[in-house]
């Protein structure tokens, strides 16, 4: 299952035209302890670059930007009990929705895994 | 015992128990070190029933009709008599660190001296025990300082009108941006996106999209001012204007401002400037030269009314020519009897004000800071408020060089600050961050800077000193600044449990915004 990463530091992982979409561990580490995530409902339409969800910590409440374009299928429904998912397992238990593709062709603006790591590695 | 208070200290747990006073040899048996006083929750306070007020102990007959609503039990009430109640609150207060006890360096809000003389005449009959529904002959003086204050405003920004009803900063953001709104319906336009740049106040876009706007971003230039290029690029027909905070977030004056709004105003736009840090440009440069349709102005930072818990804020906007007919009522006026005036709806016709979107409150604004706003100007004159903003910029610089090489300045390089300096924590070792260093500054006896915030930079610290600290008190603060910084280098294992001298130690934060315990719920 391909994973792509956006400069804004969110993953995607693509599973025929479902993505699950969250936080990358790097971005975690930056937030600090989060406190609170406030997720899309199932249902809602958002456009690629939309801020669909937003992450509470310590420090600030940030917008996280939707990877690709879609109608949201499901949230990560633990977090409302657990939003410290984010923090232990950021690039797994702590996703945070689901997403139908509405153009997949949107992802050939994201980057893979090798690219995301040397773009973290520059900053 | 509570579960409330777990991490707190209580007198029933002793002096060995106290956070403290761990290992330390000089314990005390009630727990108070000399003049730094414990103290416990008041519903640990006291004994239930027990009351300062002497009240009739057989309840009042209650009407039947009430009756079934007669309380079955004591209501929880914590019982101390009036001086429990009064040591109570004073000993809490001593716990506490205000304006009045050393510097308030937040950035963005302007922790000042208020001056006592503000107080002085605030707390003067004629004004203190007015009310609003008095009739209008009764209070012509109150009117009076309102026009005076609202000349001195529309004076010193250059602008046309100004609506002194809002109550607070976000208020007249929205006032303004009212007025926006209402200046677009009446071209018959349907502009829909507000454009706000990353070195503006987080309340701006917050206010747009509370009006009914969609916000954009514009881009900040590496050096911490707009982008104009990108916003030029971005304007277009369904553009109704741009909120731009001017000197912006970074501490910086935005230099392209007359081009910024030159360009707005050529594609059919409107500029919003949030007039937050106008303390650092007051008396030097107009707001209204530049081109800005709308500002407010928080009286309770640039002309020194009380804030932070100290009093309500006051949030007055000044309008452009164009956005004027569009403000709130009531407004006053001098009339044709030579006397100042509250115009309202069934007057608003007659001076030609038949256009405005509404009302931002009940009456006419927050009388208390009106006169204390007041008092501030004619005190210190249009000389003297020149010298407030230089003052407010020479300190800051001060800080901010002071402290050169020592904390990462990320825009020292573009030129001198405005009003408050900005640091990140990127060159402190791994594992230490701004968050220890401004809980160390709590044990050198300072309330924090203001930190994380602007989100562009790593780990901000945003310093305002504002233009009351003297040099000798600048230099007490930037000597502890530079031990905490060196500190922090150094990987000062110390310096992640503090603070070690606060009433409380390190809080745990998380746990605290996660699961909040707001109540007592009794043992």
């Amino acid at each position: 299952m391909p994973r792509y990463f956006t400069k804004d530091h969110e993953w995607i992982d693509v599973e025929d035209d479902v993505g699950t979409v969250g936080i990358t561990d790097y971005a975690q580490g930056q937030l600090g302890d989060i406190t609170y995530v406030d997720l899309p409902a199932a249902g809602q339409w958002v456009k690629q670059g939309d801020a669909a969800s937003v992450v509470d910590s310590v420090k600030a409440a940030s917008d996280v930007y939707a990877p690709v374009g879609g109608e949201v299928t499901e949230a990560n429904a633990a977090l409302e009990d657990a939003p410290e998912l984010v923090n232990t397992q950021a690039e797994s238990g702590g996703w945070l929705y689901r997403i139908r593709l509405s153009d997949p062709g949107e992802l050939g603006g994201l980057m893979d895994e090798a690219a995301y790591k040397a773009y973290v590695a520059e900053l | 015992m509570s579960a409330v208070n777990a991490a707190g200290w209580r007198p029933e747990m002793g002096p060995a128990q106290h956070p403290a006073h761990e290992n330390a040899p000089h314990l005390t048996a009630s727990g108070d070190k000399g003049l730094m006083l414990e103290e416990p929750l008041i519903f640990e306070l006291g004994k239930p029933g027990s009351t300062g007020v002497d009240i009739d102990a057989s309840p009042r007959a209650v009407s039947p009709a009430l009756a079934k609503f007669r309380r079955k039990e004591q209501a929880a009430l914590p019982g101390l008599t009036e001086p429990e109640t009064v040591r109570h609150y004073t000993r809490l207060s001593r716990q506490n660190y205000a304006i009045d006890l050393g510097p308030f360096p937040l950035g963005s809000c302007t922790m000042k001296h208020n001056p006592r003389l503000n107080e002085k005449v605030a707390r003067m009959a004629g004004f203190a025990d007015v009310h609003p529904l008095q009739p209008q002959q009764t209070v012509r003086g109150a009117y009076e300082v309102i026009n005076e204050l609202a000349h001195w405003l529309i004076t010193l920004t250059g602008m046309h009108g100004v609506a002194m009803s809002p109550k607070a900063g976000a208020h007249g953001e929205l006032c303004g941006v009212l007025c926006i709104k209402a200046a677009l319906e009446a071209r018959g336009e349907d502009r829909k996106v507000m454009l706000v740049p990353e070195s503006a106040h987080g309340t701006n876009p917050a206010t747009a999209a509370f009006a009914g706007f969609a916000i954009e971003n514009i881009p900040a230039t590496p050096e911490g001012r707009v982008d104009l290029g990108a916003l030029k690029a971005r304007l277009g027909p369904d553009v109704a204007g741009v909120m731009i905070t001017n000197p912006n977030t970074c501490g910086l004056f935005e230099r392209e401002m007359k081009a910024i709004c030159d360009a707005v105003h050529a594609a059919g736009g409107y500029v919003y400037c949030d007039g937050a840090n106008f303390n650092a440009i007051v008396a030097k440069v107009r707001p209204g030269d530049l081109g800005v349709d709308a500002m407010h102005i928080n009286l309770h930072k640039t002309f020194s009314t009380p804030h932070g818990g100290g009093g309500p804020g006051s949030g007055p906007v000044v309008l452009s020519e164009a956005l004027s007919p569009f403000g709130p009522l009531p407004f006053t006026a001098r009339m044709a009897d030579g006397v100042v005036h509250l115009v309202e709806e069934e007057d608003a016709g007659a001076m030609g004000h038949d256009r405005s979107f509404g009302r931002m409150a009940a009456f006419h604004g927050q009388m208390g800071m009106f006169t204390r706003a007041l008092t501030y100007i004619l005190s210190h004159g249009a000389d003297g408020l020149r010298q407030v903003a230089e003052d407010a910029v020479l300190n800051a610089n001060y800080v901010l060089r002071s402290l050169d090489g020592v904390l990462e300045a990320p825009f020292g390089a573009s030129g001198p600050c405005m009003h408050e300096a900005l640091f990140s924590d990127e060159n402190f070792p791994e594992g230490f961050s701004t968050l220890d260093l401004a809980k160390g500054l709590i044990d050198e006896g300072f309330h924090p800077m203001t930190v994380y915030f602007p989100l562009v930079v790593h780990g901000a610290m945003l310093i305002e000193p504002t233009e009351t600290e003297s040099k000798a008190g600048l230099d007490r603060f930037i000597a502890s600044m530079r031990s905490l910084a060196a500190r922090a280098r150094n990987a000062d294992p110390s310096l992640k449990t503090a603070p070690h001298f606060a009433p409380r130690r390190r809080l745990d934060e998380t746990q605290a915004a996660r699961k909040p315990v707001l109540n007592w719920r009794g043992e």
